[in-house]
């Protein structure tokens, strides 16, 4: 199992060892997940869902400029920076909480991108992305009250 | 708009790839909160960014080249993964709600697809 080959410790005596195994017993078979994890996924997608559309404005404006245009491309960069927080948040999240309830809740990014998009892009909403909007936080939404029963 | 099979093997590897990053991430995390060593949970964080880049970088070239409708559904093969790694690599449980929860998202990443296809 992956977790076991880096559990295998360097530098721990044997009281750190047994402790760090009880926790992990503890910790990650019997985890639920708690309410601050799901809060966190879902702050994840919204500031996912921003970068992408950062991004996107970015790169409409790619290649002007040289490397200097590159680093004054505020949207690029804002983009970046929304992506690191994504990952922050992410693991964040994931310190409190099962990975099989809070990876699925990312899909909620394409529910912001969806309601982003259209204010921002010229791009209308069609009926079967509002359906598939539905879907998914119907799904997310199930995912998230099976893990508080 | 044809989609060619290079498209739907990118975006396949992408989305396995992207799962790997996922698992990496929840590693880290873990080892952060069992107050782990820095280095072994920041090797794992940073091997889970890494997984992440590669599987961005992949994503791009396979979306470019096809319809939609075709690759969402392949997109979301990633969550499908995720479901089989948390239960391999870190022992939690299948249970009802994920496995409805996860059909649900599923058809909504495949109708969204439909919608801009």
């Amino acid at each position: 199992m992956l977790r076991s080959s880096f559990a295998a410790p360097t530098s721990a005596t044997i009281d750190d060892l047994s402790d760090s195994v009880l926790q992990s017993e503890m910790g990650d078979a019997a985890h639920q997940t708690s309410l601050t994890s799901i809060g966190l996924i879902v702050l994840s997608t919204i500031s996912g869902a921003v970068a992408q559309i950062l991004l996107r404005f970015g790169a409409e404006s790619l290649g002007e400029g040289g490397l200097v245009g590159l680093l004054r491309n505020f949207p690029l960069m804002g983009g970046y920076a929304c992506l690191a927080m994504n990952v922050v948040l992410v693991v964040l999240a994931f310190r409190g909480g099962q990975l099989s309830v809070l990876y699925p809740i990312i899909a909620l990014t394409y529910v912001w991108v969806a309601i982003l998009s259209p204010m921002y892009f010229p791009e209308a909403i069609t009926n079967s992305q509002i359906a598939g909007l539905a879907l998914i936080i119907a799904g997310v939404s199930f995912i998230g009250a099976g893990s508080r029963s | 708009m044809n989609t060619p099979v290079s498209s739907i093997v990118l975006v396949l590897v992408a989305s396995l790839i992207g799962s790997l990053a996922m698992v990496l991430l929840k590693l880290g995390a873990d080892c952060h909160r069992r107050k782990e060593p820095f280095s072994r949970w920041i090797s794992a964080i940073s091997g889970g960014i890494a997984l992440f880049l590669v599987s961005s970088v992949l994503y791009v070239l396979g979306i470019k080249g096809g319809s939609l409708t075709i690759l969402y559904p392949m997109v979301s093969t990633g969550y499908v993964w995720g479901l089989l790694w948390s239960r391999m690599f870190f022992g939690e449980p299948f249970n009802r709600h994920k496995v409805v929860g996860l059909s649900l998202v599923l058809a909504g990443v495949f109708f969204i697809g439909l919608g801009q296809g």
